[in-house]
């Protein structure tokens, strides 16, 4: 993975000095709360309803088992001994204090970690696909181009005050596992008829209050020319992009008033005046590359026979293969799931004791290496198949093997009303409830992929509005009520979910989601998937059911 | 009142001109709007003349007329508003302005590394009274990845 340099790690020390003396200024009274609000934001602290909430980035979900043992530290010395995996792969703690938090960045600074841009009206940590340089139909690694944008989006002095948030994803195969339709910047590595591999470029896609998917700005985009690109396209936008209202002020809405085409002109009118000084050189291209190199992988490693005869010999050990590994693209090596998703434990919580062990398993099984991914787990990547059954015992032992990855309880969920300023209705105890309901395990499975989202408030960080079944609470008189949707995805087929209905009451909502499966039962084909059932039968065999039994 | 300009703590030798006030001998600025509405007359000013613009404006307009001003006065109504920031790049580095540039309105120190970078060399500060505490800020951070009007070379050509 990328490791800093002397400029690298002096950017961030000067931040952490910076923070440090803002933070200062705020406590001796020099700096209003107002004034203090964007500069904290920027440095990913948010004032929630019980304490502050630190969101410290993950550059496309990638940390090291060095990084991780120093999350681990921190969350037992300055927050409550765990910490919280987002959907866009940074993670948070939910009790610092936030006269401590420029220590905690000293600490992150320490492991190449930092805060800096994890929130604010500003570019946002880069994600990507949480498979990138292991998956088999991968068109190119996007790591180094992540890293890239990384380092161009970090204190981009133009940026840094724009209409709103801006968050850019990039993939590198045609199924899409970064969400990128739904970011303010999709970036896909294709191949065009010449066999030259480039960028598609989607902007305008986003979540929240008004979800909308990306819309393609350009078809082919060389890769030197990746940066003089997005810096047009932001040009425009922090010219262009409404400042009088905040809920219509992402560029998505900035796209949908004045038209793709219109916005194509001007980003590419700007693009020719900038193109050629901000051209990529190939010396910077193969120095980020030079990062990201695939590893001596053990020609052996598909010789072993053990772990046949473990799979055979434990079948809850093969019900975990089966639902949470996946073929690495070198054959005897494995790509293992670490679900977050317990039941019991808030989706995408881990104990510093856990993530302690997933740093030393990373060290023992593979390449002292671990990802996050946007559904809010975590991966290993590199193990040998032999070393599978070993790695399962010692994950078993920590409560770190629930076999439910893209199963209904490998829930998207949002904080909710226990923790956010902003939420209307709960959400973690709903989660709870859901993953009790469904507790069989080979009822799960065969219902197969079902990706329900459920958020407690319209701001949506759950993304409800693209989950198979969305889930959104909404207040109605001091009361919590719950809006379902229909159809919505996040992946290559992303689709906005179909309104199901009317709300529905707190104390229906466990019920409701039984009902949608009981009709999904009924209607499927065979081994048809959820996804494809709503898209083929509607949402109204669901409604006719759900609002007969209400 | 002080400014600060190239990094020094200077009185300032500007008057800001309302678009009502009579017009004066010595170094004033206008708006855009009384400089559309009397800009002949205005030419003929023997003392500075400088403009006022806002993010709001539009500035591919102004740009024929960047001759006859020493100074463009860039309004930030509050410091969230970051739409000056590219104008300042714009003025340097499209249109080759290389009169002063002026940060004004909302301006706090945690902002200044940020503006030099896109071409603002002087500051009307929000804080008057902590006016000399803003001066360390302008070393914030001693590189930019990015390509900035200090430094039309990203870093990666610098590594």
């Amino acid at each position: 993975m990328y490791q800093y340099d002397n400029y690298d790690q002096a950017m961030v020390d000067q931040r952490v000095a910076q923070y440090r003396d803002q933070t200062r200024r705020y406590l001796a009274g020099e700096l209003t709360e107002e004034q203090f609000r964007p500069l904290r934001l920027m440095n990913g602290l948010y004032v929630q309803i019980h304490a502050p909430m630190l969101r410290v980035a993950v550059p496309y979900g990638l940390m090291s088992s060095k990084q991780v043992r120093k999350m681990a530290d921190v969350s037992r010395r300055y927050d409550k001994g765990y910490v919280h995996f987002t959907t866009r792969t940074n993670f948070q703690l939910n009790w610092p204090a936030l006269e401590t938090v420029p220590d905690i960045l000293a600490e992150l600074a320490s492991v190449q970690m930092h805060a800096i841009q994890s929130s604010g009206n500003c570019i946002r940590n880069t994600t990507s696909d949480q498979l990138a340089g292991v998956h088999a139909g991968e068109i190119e690694d996007p790591r180094p181009w992540c890293e890239i944008i990384r380092q161009w989006s970090t204190f981009h002095p133009e940026f840094a005050y724009l209409p709103r948030k801006f968050k850019i994803a990039v993939i590198g195969s045609e199924e899409d596992r970064a969400a990128t339709q739904l970011h303010d910047i999709g970036l896909h590595l294709v191949k065009n008829h010449e066999g030259e591999v480039g960028f598609e470029v989607l902007v305008g896609g986003g979540l929240g209050r008004t979800p909308i998917v990306g819309t393609q700005i350009r078809p082919f985009l060389e890769k030197k020319d990746l940066l003089s690109y997005l810096e047009a396209i932001l040009r425009v936008y922090n010219r262009l992009g409404r400042r009088d209202n905040k809920y219509k002020a992402r560029i998505k809405i900035t796209v949908r008033e004045h038209g793709i085409n219109h916005i194509r002109e001007l980003v590419e009118a700007e693009w020719v005046q900038i193109r050629e000084q901000l051209e990529l050189d190939s010396k910077e291209i193969e120095r980020v590359k030079s990062h990201f190199i695939e590893p001596d992988y053990d020609a052996t490693a598909a010789a072993d026979e053990s772990f046949v005869t473990t799979l055979a010999e434990d079948t809850a050990f093969a019900r975990w293969v089966k639902q949470n590994v996946i073929d690495h693209k070198v054959a005897g090596y494995k790509v293992a799931y670490i679900s977050l998703k317990a039941p019991g434990v808030p989706p995408g919580d881990i104990s510093a004791d856990q993530l302690d062990l997933v740093a030393d398993l990373a060290d023992e099984f593979s390449l002292g290496e671990i990802r996050a991914s946007h559904n809010q787990n975590l991966l290993l990547s590199d193990i040998k198949q032999g070393d599978l059954y070993a790695l399962w015992l010692r994950l078993q032992a920590e409560g770190l093997a629930t076999a439910n990855i893209n199963t209904l309880n490998d829930m998207i969920c949002c904080p909710g009303l226990d923790f956010c300023g902003l939420a209307n209705a709960t959400s973690i105890p709903l989660a709870k409830e859901i993953n009790e309901r469904f507790d069989d395990l080979d009822y799960l499975y065969d219902l197969g992929d079902i990706k329900i989202k459920m958020s407690g408030c319209m701001n949506g960080c759950a993304h409800q509005s693209v989950g198979h079944i969305g889930i959104l609470g909404v207040d109605k008189k001091g009361e919590e009520w719950y809006q379902f949707t229909l159809g919505g995805s996040s992946e290559a087929d992303a689709a906005i979910g179909q309104r199901l209905g009317r709300a529905i009451p707190k104390d229906q909502v466990v019920d409701t989601v039984a009902t949608l499966i009981d009709v999904f039962k009924e209607l499927r084909h065979e081994d048809e998937l959820f996804l494809a059932t709503v898209r083929r039968v509607g949402v109204d065999p669901f409604k006719e059911r759900v609002y007969a039994d209400n | 009142m002080q400014i600060i300009k190239d990094r020094e703590i200077i009185e300032d030798k500007w008057l800001h001109l309302d678009d009502e006030a009579e017009v004066i001998a010595g170094n004033f600025t206008i708006s855009l709007a009384r400089w559309q509405a009397e800009h002949e007359s205005l030419v003929k000013h023997e003392s500075g003349l400088g403009l006022r613009l806002t993010g709001e404006d539009p500035l591919e307009e102004v740009v024929p007329d960047l001759a006859s001003f020493s100074l463009i006065v860039l309004n930030f109504p509050a410091f969230t508003d970051g739409r000056c920031y590219s104008f300042a790049r714009l003025l340097r580095d499209r249109y080759g302005y290389k009169g002063e540039i002026r940060a004004q309105g909302d301006i706090l120190h945690d902002q200044l590394f940020y503006m030099t970078q896109c071409g603002i060399n002087s500051f009307e500060m929000a804080n008057q009274q902590r006016i000399a505490d803003a001066i360390p800020a302008f070393d914030d951070f001693s590189e930019s990845y990015q390509t900035t009007v200090l430094k039309p070379e990203p870093l990666y050509r610098r590594r």
